[in-house]
């Protein structure tokens, strides 16, 4: 009988864990802050975390959407590594023309994923694979292996400007934030990607257009990642191929399944990926703060994933 | 005698609905107990409490042995081969711990061959037929020395030959002196072989007892909770009789090929018309269906909607030309788990419920709301996840969502299979009904009763060809069976 009750409870435990658990994380972690960081409720620290998370939010949106059809996209950083390319070579012409050549580029890349995945029916794991190796490949040979200094003031203002205090980027992120949600709950495209998700033969046979759909879902998350690498690189007022995103994929599923989006498809959280980031952007930032090196911030993360899947597994086990 | 397995006062409640309200079971050694009930009164639940599934939130479970269970679905490893399916876990060993591969193909092709089994058992398992992976599951299950085997609805994929060789394992099972929880929707199969019964309804025991003494007609009324009057009136099925048909078919598939699989199949329905589909497992009944919906490449024939060519291999073309089909398997063919029923049912129409690519939330409501009060779906919101409803409920919404689209032509694949004897007649009734509006209804149904009760005409196939055309007088079994046995060359 307390043996039924325990068990009862650890998986009601696990589901609330799920729902809320990362929005339990990121109040905690501030809340520790607070208390035992100096200097971390100021103005200047909240912009400095949220302009390094921008990035990470805009890929981990696209990634959402791709784990919610049981997917994923492996892609991202190479993705990005592209726009790095990419915008120097064209920022002669404007911003405007370098910033668009470099989404047409992830638009592209993210289309060619759909492709293999939806018509020719390989692997998402490995159908993104090959432009993880071959898209950062491309990407330095576009810009002769070089890191490239850039002055455009138009451009770098996607990095530093800010619209009523708050930094370009940031403001991009939070935007896409609400348009990725909006897209999810409210469209037919949305609802159609989470039945795809959730059962692609049952979807199959209701009429659904399918391959239309799933190209749709990494061609969005392509542009997304172009876009990614566009604010990066203004960031850092210089395309750098060789590191633009590095790592970039794994930071985004990270966020994605810590916000609670099971990896098995058929479930989008966009709040929740959005707390994701921050999650793990206060982990590292509290890490540093503390004096604690980079390898030991790796490690936390590791086991914050662990702990993630774990608590999804829980759940899906009932 | 000392039973070997006792339940006592087991309750469980899920999200606030009782699935178990105080039930007791016990199995007395090497009887054969039929477990019965509509579904939704409990029995999955209770077998997954009997196997440890679900821990009850009160009373007792005495379990003297080893339960082995077999589920409704296959629960093996199909890209493994069959012996490694049969041992699985309990390879046999050689020195050093390595797997015995030769003992372990000998093994589990002698112990198959008792199934009625005869085939290379390093085969993927995935290769055999439904039937007969549920053998190996069965052999599988009683290979471990069980004391206990409970079989849920083992015979519901499986051809007449192969339920006569289910059967007589039994029969051995039964002279060993293992004990056998049989749940079935069967009734023949029942008075057959089961001793005793319990009948569960809304989660409560409302009676054990032997089954050979128990008339029929009673056994049903108390699954139900009618009166005995009550069904007599109605008949076995819950269908009335001849539709009035209009006079030119609103489908016409002409010569329907694919591969070995159809050989030139062709149908036609008129509006108002219920077309029946008989035949055994394979005869290329399900094939029929999903060719002329569009979910099977054919290498010729043509299906025409109201006189208009409906595109090939095109699922989206044929539901706006008006078909839709209710594919054969809910669980992995239907319901999308995570989402809510109201999602579900809107899922095929969303196209027409949307406005720019937004979707309507109002139209939804409206729609969900119509088809829930009609079909009368048991839900406690249209939030619900349709995981979480009964097999007969599922089936509700998945007809609604082909509803919703507004066909002209509905192909029902097994639309009762699984689902209980309440939920089976209102199903039933609920085609009648649509008929009569002036749908056409392509019927599939592994039960004789079903097609010959459902059925204004009947089509027999055999190996992928009609081999027969029944209506009026015609149909009776003795006649579909006669067809059957004439049409081509038998195996």
């Amino acid at each position: 009988m307390t043996d039924t009750a325990k068990t009862v409870d650890r998986t009601r435990v696990a589901r609330w864990l799920q729902e809320y658990g990362v929005y339990v994380a990121v109040v905690a972690l501030v809340l520790f802050n607070i208390a035992f960081t100096a200097n971390f409720l100021t103005v200047g620290n909240f912009r400095t975390q949220l302009i390094q998370a921008a990035p990470v939010l805009v890929v981990a949106l696209g990634m959402a959407l791709v784990i919610g059809t049981e997917g994923v996209d492996l892609s991202v950083g190479a993705v990005m590594a592209l726009s790095a390319a990419l915008v120097p070579l064209y920022l002669g012409a404007g911003t405007l023309p370098a910033v668009a050549v470099a989404l047409a580029a992830g638009l592209a890349a993210g289309t060619l994923n759909g492709v293999l995945v939806a018509k020719v029916g390989i692997q998402p794991i490995v159908a993104t694979l090959a432009l993880l190796v071959g898209g950062r490949g491309l990407a330095l040979v576009l810009a002769d292996g070089q890191l490239i200094q850039l002055h455009d003031p138009d451009f770098l203002a996607l990095g530093n400007g800010e619209v009523l205090g708050i930094p370009v980027s940031v403001l991009i992120a939070a935007v896409l934030a609400v348009l990725v949600a909006a897209l999810v709950g409210k469209t037919a495209f949305g609802r159609r990607l989470v039945a795809i998700g959730g059962n692609r033969r049952a979807s199959v046979l209701a009429g659904l257009p399918v391959n239309r759909v799933l190209i749709g879902v990494y061609a969005i998350c392509g542009l997304l990642a172009a876009l990614a690498g566009v604010l990066s690189t203004a960031r850092l007022g210089a395309g750098d191929p060789a590191d633009a995103g590095l790592l970039m994929e794994l930071s985004a599923i990270t966020a994605v399944v810590v916000g609670g989006t099971p990896l098995t498809g058929g479930r989008v959280r966009i709040l929740g990926t959005v707390m994701g980031v921050l999650l793990m952007q206060l982990v590292r930032a509290t890490l540093i703060k503390h004096n604690l090196p980079d390898s030991t911030a790796q490690m936390i993360q590791a086991a914050i994933i662990v702990g993630a899947v774990y608590v999804a597994r829980e759940r899906s086990s009932r | 005698m000392e039973p070997v397995l006792e339940v006592e006062g087991v309750t469980k409640t899920f999200a606030g609905v009782r699935a178990l309200d105080d039930v007791s079971f016990s199995l007395r050694p090497g009887e054969v107990h039929a477990l019965v009930g509509e579904n939704g009164a409990g029995k999955s639940t209770l077998i997954k409490v009997l196997t440890g599934v679900h821990k009850p939130d009160s009373g007792t479970i005495h379990a003297r042995g080893v339960i082995s269970t077999i589920y409704q679905e296959v629960n093996l490893i199909p890209l493994m081969s069959v012996a490694s399916n049969v041992y699985l876990g309990r390879e046999p060993r050689k020195r050093f711990g390595l797997v015995d591969w030769a003992r372990m193909n000998s093994d589990a092709a002698a112990l198959l061959k008792d199934y009625g089994i005869d085939t290379d058992v390093r085969r993927p398992l995935g290769t055999l037929s439904v039937g007969a992976q549920q053998m190996v599951a069965l052999a599988r299950a009683v290979s471990v020395d069980a004391d206990v085997v409970i079989m849920d609805e083992p015979t519901s994929s499986l051809e007449p030959r192969e339920v006569e060789t289910l059967f007589e394992v039994i029969g051995r099972l039964h002279e060993r002196g293992i004990a056998i929880v049989y749940v079935s929707h069967r009734m023949d199969e029942l008075y057959r072989i089961c001793e005793r019964v319990t009948v569960l309804r809304d989660g409560r025991r409302v009676h054990t007892g032997p089954l050979a003494d128990l008339p029929r007609l009673e056994l049903v009324s108390m699954m139900l909770g009618r009166s005995v009057g009550d069904i007599r009136s109605h008949g076995a099925t819950a269908f009335e009789g001849d539709h009035e048909a209009g006079r030119e078919p609103v489908l016409r598939a002409e010569k329907l090929t694919s591969g070995n699989r159809l050989g030139g199949v062709s149908v036609e329905i008129k509006p108002g018309e219920i077309v029946g589909l008989a035949g055994l497992l394979g005869s290329g009944r399900t094939e029929t269906a999903r060719a002329i919906v569009g979910d099977l490449p054919l290498s010729g024939g043509t299906v025409l909607v109201g006189g208009k060519q409906v595109p090939q291999g095109n699922v989206a073309a044929a539901m706006r030309a008006g078909v839709s089909m209710l594919a054969e398997d809910r669980k992995t063919e239907g319901i999308i788990p995570h989402l809510s029923v109201r999602e579900n049912i809107v899922l095929a129409a969303l196209p027409k419920l949307s406005r720019f690519g937004l979707v309507s939330r109002a139209r939804q409501d409206r729609i969900v709301d119509t088809f829930v009060k009609r079909l009368r779906i048991k839900v406690s919101s249209p939030d619900q996840k349709v995981a979480e409803l009964s097999g007969g409920n599922q089936q509700k919404v998945l007809l609604a969502r082909w509803l919703c689209t507004e066909p002209k032509v509905l192909l029902l694949d097994e639309p009762t299979r699984g689902i209980d004897v309440g939920a089976k007649a209102e199903v039933q009734a609920l085609i009648d009904e649509l008929a009569k509006e002036g749908l056409a209804v392509l019927l599939i149904s592994s039960e004789m009763e079903e097609l010959l009760d459902g059925a204004d005409r009947l089509i027999v196939l055999k190996d992928g060809a009609v081999v027969g055309e029944l209506a009026g007088e015609q149909l009776t079994q003795d006649h579909v069976l006669a067809a059957i046995a004439s049409g081509g060359a038998d195996d």
